[in-house]
């Protein structure tokens, strides 16, 4: 944990300590980790005077700030009316499938998080996913394979 | 009075490849900040994110403001579902966009302006940030004192409201605030803020450009110039289509439709439905003084088929309310969950079909009381839905 | 000035007030829940909409500024009807078991809903889908989300009143609540169970831990002596709960109350507040010899009073580092606990092991404070049982007591004396007060210079007040102190004291002695006080205190004859052996979060 604090603290040296950098703060620390640990946000909370409840009731209402941990690619498809006509079901099931989890899960390995999200704006390619920050849109069952297949293939490489 | 609709028209301005952001400023920083203001209320542009504010108006109040320190913000935090036009503005003409927030900051007086990007679309971000280094090159050579930089949002549809986005870059929950005070006068910081949408800041380009008289020549009415549309559902030929404001949406489907079209939603989520019986009546634009149904729309133009449920559709909305509302207030927070909770009751039938009155009631309250723009819209499509396809929510 | 009308009655107001101020002016009555007078406005619950001529929406009158020519309805057709939506909505989530609540008859959510009449609740029961939580961990505070409203009036008290931030808002739409750090218990987080929570919920999400069965069942005992002491400011608060004005004061009511409830021994906390004077202000002088004459760079000052323990677990957790600052000497209550068991026990021949102490106060950190492990100094738990001044409302209740026609009498003794000094311990500024009045006589033999012994200066209800009191002519013993300006400060709520302790950290302020009382007011604002509270019924409040003092035969804690007595008969002198044993205490550092 001692790294963590570390990387906290270079980032609130970056940010500074006002109430204003606090989102990118949380931000920088959901990049690296993938979540907010209990551990991120006290220290965060020490750095920048915030209360930790506070700093937890902020990053608990940002949908891309997790609070529980998950994989290291977090699958985010979009489940938002013109994706779900356009087969976000398939699309679920056919990562389900390959990943032997279930939806809000994270595998076993801890590489994958399989969640739902709202509008990811690509409505005229749906459906569409985000993995951690990339797009995929105009989604098929087999696309999907060969795009967590790529992403398996580069967490194998490191 | 005259009522005049307009054939369903393509525009190409905003798209246009045009590359003289510097030379158009150049020229209107020679012109006084009351001709520009003045440009830019004539113009009659409103804020192209939905609401409809006119942008001269928001630009003029907050250069009246005494305060030292002022802010311009671009809102790109473009969720409302069916809305995607503003990452494709940001993608293909980001300059116009930074030459508007120029030209603003010039005017109001701003040192500071940020374009919040929607965390959805952090794939943006280096190609914005090389985009701003041409741009602050071309202030250091316009001697203009205006930094731009980039604040992302992590997922949260509450925060393109005006103030909730406010609250989410002061590094707080995105909750809307009580108005007044509007941002004009108390905004990012509480200070003197204008906060336009990416589209609306680009529009301005345009019209420092072309000038006010040709943007009127578009449009109609209380509904001027042109708008980018995102087009997506069932259509053959979904994507993004700048098109001219009055059209019908009668027009629009002769166009877009895939001639099985059934209903659009026009605005998105929080706006309304309009079922093919209203096509002919129904226009695109502002609340004016048009015959018919005037639809306002941030954009999003969502077609769906015969095959549609609209049940499903209303469902899906309600979900994504349900979970995006910030919570704070009560007619938002526990009129979303009942929303979604009493149509699912009614299908099942362990509500009656009378319930959904109740609900229409209750829709007209969440429109009345809720805190901000969100709650109050939610009956938008609500009461659209259950009112033109009722027995779809009951059988 | 504004003028505007409302229900077609005009009215002119200030520039920047409210309509819903407008209204309370013309006594027009709009229902609120999330808006309190102590509160910055947060205009989320919706309750007090109201109709604005010229304007389609309905706007929240708590947080609409009045504008020239407005005319409002805070009675039509569409407010009556959204507000009924509103209130059955807030039902819905809302665990609605008001016969089993321990806030039944005094919700306000429950007091709107039945002016209402919402009898008929057709809105979908959300409460079995949600994942609500209760906490009861904590020995002061219950925390029960199933009750909760969402007003977000406990988290405005928590952040800006109490500066403490224990409690935030959490998660947004349907998941919407009201967390603590992860949601851990309050007993593990920064949590000082001041209780101003408490005072501040509309419903029963944040209720104290009630120990009035534990009560019953000593008094019950016939095995058990049961002692009761009584604090300062509960018997300038009880009255409330029984049908008196606010800023009636009670005490010998209470007395003959307490008797009847079936207590062996009704005492006087003001008894050990006037021995916390003569032990802190020993204590003071000491540490202020140790700074002048010795120059002992380990004398740690400003010393801080340390009666109020939802301060004191405040300064644990946010200023560790000034806890060598923190006066050594227990709360009254404690001293109290201590010598119940040790000096009356003996005095009245029994078994301390039989006695059961409990006491009343008007506080809700006062139960943590009795179960901190190290309050045993007598050989067993020194206080056992702490009720507030509302647990004693309920059980005269229950008792079937007519308050109002209660005789009036006095405390038993020993222990049972309080003076004046030890009385106004219940308002901020008191303890200071009541130091002065005793630390300047006894160092220059003369009655502090004030008229009536009212040191005004360091009364109200001013966040940061400030003395200075200049030492003259001083008994020869005294000579270090002469010419000596005495820097003294008094805040009361812990915004305050966040304030103040940052002065002092950055080196802005430096003073001698330092009062901090963690509630608005002091005491008699305290977390186990009556609802509702605001400023003027604080200000009620404190006014009858002072009122009491000036009434009392002693208003001297050295001139308390009882406190003089257990100097001679048991402890000898302030800050002997024996004090130390059972009247101080030690601090603990702990998490800031």
């Amino acid at each position: 944990m001692n790294n963590q604090a570390e990387f906290v603290k270079d980032l609130v040296t970056e940010h500074g300590t006002n109430r204003e950098s606090l989102l990118p703060i949380l931000q920088a620390v959901v990049e690296k980790d993938r979540f907010l640990s209990e551990n991120a946000i006290l220290k965060i909370a020490e750095e920048t005077n915030i209360p930790a409840a506070d700093v937890y009731g902020t990053a608990s209402f940002y949908s891309f700030l997790d609070i529980v941990p998950r994989g290291k690619y977090v699958i985010r498809v979009c489940k938002t009316i013109t994706c779900a006509m356009k087969g976000k079901n398939q699309i679920l099931l056919a990562l389900e499938d390959f990943l032997k989890i279930k939806l809000g899960d994270t595998t076993p390995d801890k590489l994958f998080t399989i969640l739902e999200t709202n509008c990811l704006g690509w409505c005229h390619k749906a459906p569409a996913m985000l993995v951690n920050d990339d797009v995929y849109t105009e989604l098929t069952p087999n696309m999907v394979v060969d795009i967590l297949s790529a992403y398996k293939a580069e967490a194998d490489k490191e | 009075m005259t009522t005049k609709t307009k054939q369903l028209n393509r525009i190409d301005l905003i798209f246009k490849n045009e590359n003289d952001c510097k030379e158009i400023l150049q020229k209107s920083f020679d012109r006084s900040h009351e001709e520009i203001i003045n440009e830019m209320v004539n113009s009659g542009l409103k804020g192209r994110g939905g609401a409809g504010f006119p942008t001269g108006l928001k630009w003029k109040l907050t250069a009246e403001e005494t305060e030292k320190k002022k802010y311009v913000i671009c809102n790109a935090d473009e969720g409302e579902p069916g809305t995607f036009k503003d990452r494709e503005i940001l993608t293909r003409v980001p300059h116009k966009v930074l030459a508007g927030m120029a030209m603003c900051a010039k005017i109001i007086g701003a040192k500071e302006g940020y374009i919040y990007l929607r965390g959805e679309y952090k794939f943006l971000v280096p190609q914005l940030r090389d985009e701003l280094k041409k741009f602050h090159k071309i202030m250091d050579e316009l001697n203009l004192d205006f930094v731009v930089d980039i604040f992302l949002g992590s997922g949260a549809y509450i925060c393109g409201e005006e103030s909730a986005l406010f609250e989410s870059m002061e590094g707080k929950r995105g909750e809307p605030r009580n108005k007044p005070p509007y941002p004009t006068q108390c905004g990012y910081l509480n200070k003197p803020t204008v906060i336009n949408n990416v589209e609306t800041l680009a529009h301005s380009y345009t019209i420092m450009k072309y000038g006010a008289k040709k943007f009127r020549e578009l449009g109609v009415k209380d509904s001027w110039g042109s708008k980018v549309f995102s087009v997506s559902g069932d259509t053959p030929i979904p994507g993004i289509y700048e098109l001219e404001l009055g059209m019908s949406v009668q027009d629009f489907v002769d166009d877009f439709g895939d001639g099985d079209t059934k209903a659009v939603q026009v605005g998105g989520a929080s706006g309304f439905l309009v079922p093919r019986k209203r096509f002919a009546k129904s226009h695109i634009g502002y609340q004016g003084k048009l015959t018919g149904v005037s639809l306002p729309t941030g954009g999003s133009m969502m077609i769906f088929n015969s095959s549609r449920s609209m049940y499903n559709v209303l469902n899906n909305y309600l979900d994504f309310f349900e979970e995006e509302s910030c919570g704070q207030c009560t007619p938002c927070r526990v009129g979303c969950q009942q929303l979604l909770k009493g149509i699912k009751a009614v299908k099942r039938g362990e509500k009656p079909a009378a319930y959904l009155d109740k609900l229409l009631k209750l829709t007209d309250t969440m429109r009345l009381t809720a805190k901000c723009g969100l709650g109050q819209s939610v009956a938008n499509s609500f009461s659209s839905i259950v009112e033109n396809f009722r027995e779809e929510m009951i059988y | 000035m504004i003028n505007l009308s409302i229900n077609g009655i005009a009215v002119s107001v200030e520039e920047g007030k409210t309509i819903l101020e407008a209204a309370e002016k013309l006594h027009i009555h709009i229902p609120t829940l999330c808006y309190h007078k102590d509160l910055c406005v947060a205009g989320n619950c919706r309750v007090c909409v109201v109709e604005q001529a010229g304007v389609d929406r309905l706007v929240a009158s708590c947080a609409t500024p009045v504008n020239e020519g407005m005319e409002i309805n805070t009675n039509s057709l569409k407010v009556r009807n959204c507000r009924k939506h509103i209130i059955e909505l807030l039902l819905a989530e809302h665990n609605e078991e008001c016969t089993k609540c321990y806030r039944n008859g005094h919700c306000e959510l429950q007091t709107i809903a039945a002016d209402l009449q919402i009898t008929n609740q057709d809105f979908i029961d959300l409460v079995p889908d949600q994942f609500y939580s209760i906490d009861s961990l904590s020995p002061s505070i219950e925390k029960d989300d199933s009750k909760c409203i969402r007003c977000q009036r406990c988290v405005r008290t928590c952040a800006d009143i109490q500066s403490v931030g224990a409690i935030a808002v959490a998660h947004k739409g349907a998941e919407m609540k009201i967390s603590t750090f992860y949601n851990h218990p309050l007993n593990e987080v920064v949590c000082t169970n001041c209780g101003q929570c408490i005072v501040h919920c509309p419903t029963g999400a944040l209720v104290e831990k009630s120990y009035v069965e534990q009560v019953w069942d000593a008094i019950s005992d016939p095995e058990k002596h049961v002692v009761v002491q009584t604090a300062p400011a509960v018997r300038i608060g009880l009255g409330e709960e029984l049908g008196f004005e606010a800023g009636t004061s009670v005490t010998n009511k209470m007395v003959s109350a307490l008797r009847r409830l079936g207590f062996d021994s009704v005492l006087d906390t003001d008894f050990t507040a006037d021995l916390t004077i003569m032990e802190e202000g020993t204590e003071l002088l000491t540490r202020l010899k140790g700074a002048l004459v010795d120059d002992n760079p380990d004398v740690a000052l400003p010393m801080a009073t340390s009666c109020s323990p939802g301060w004191v677990k405040y300064i644990e957790h946010k200023y560790p580092k000034y806890l060598p600052n923190l006066s050594t000497c227990k709360s009254p209550q404690q001293m109290f606990g201590a010598l119940a068991k040790t000096y009356y026990a003996k005095n009245i021949d029994v078994d301390p092991a039989n006695i059961v102490s409990v006491s009343i106060m008007p506080c809700t950190a006062k139960k943590y404070e009795a179960n901190r492990p190290e309050m045993k100094d007598s050989g067993y738990k020194d206080v056992d049982l702490v009720l507030t001044t509302r647990e004693l409302a309920v059980m005269i209740k229950q008792a079937g007591i007519e308050f109002d026609q209660l005789n009036e009498e006095n405390y038993d003794s020993i222990m049972g004396i309080g003076s004046g000094a030890g009385l106004i311990f219940g308002a901020t500024g008191g303890v200071m007060e009541a130091a002065l009045r005793t630390a300047y006589e006894i160092v220059t033999g003369r009655e502090v210079p004030f008229e009536n012994l009212e040191i005004k200066p360091v009364r109200g209800l001013d966040g940061v007040k400030e003395a200075n009191i200049l030492i003259e002519n001083v008994l020869p013993e005294w000579s270090f102190l002469e010419g000596v300006e005495l820097k003294c400060a008094i805040t009361n709520g812990l915004e305050n004291a966040h304030q103040l302790m940052e002065s002092i950290d950055n080196g802005d302020r430096f003073y001698h002695f330092i009062e901090i009382m963690a509630c608005p007011g002091g005491c008699l604002g305290g977390g186990g006080q009556p609802f509702p509270v605001d400023d003027e019924i604080r200000r009620k409040r404190m006014e009858a205190i002072y009122a009491e003092d000036l009434s009392l035969p002693v208003r001297k804690s050295h001139e308390n004859p009882e406190i003089t007595q257990i100097y001679q008969e048991f402890l000898e002198e302030p800050l002997s052996h024996k004090s130390h044993k059972l009247l101080h205490t030690s601090y603990v550092k702990r998490q800031p979060y």
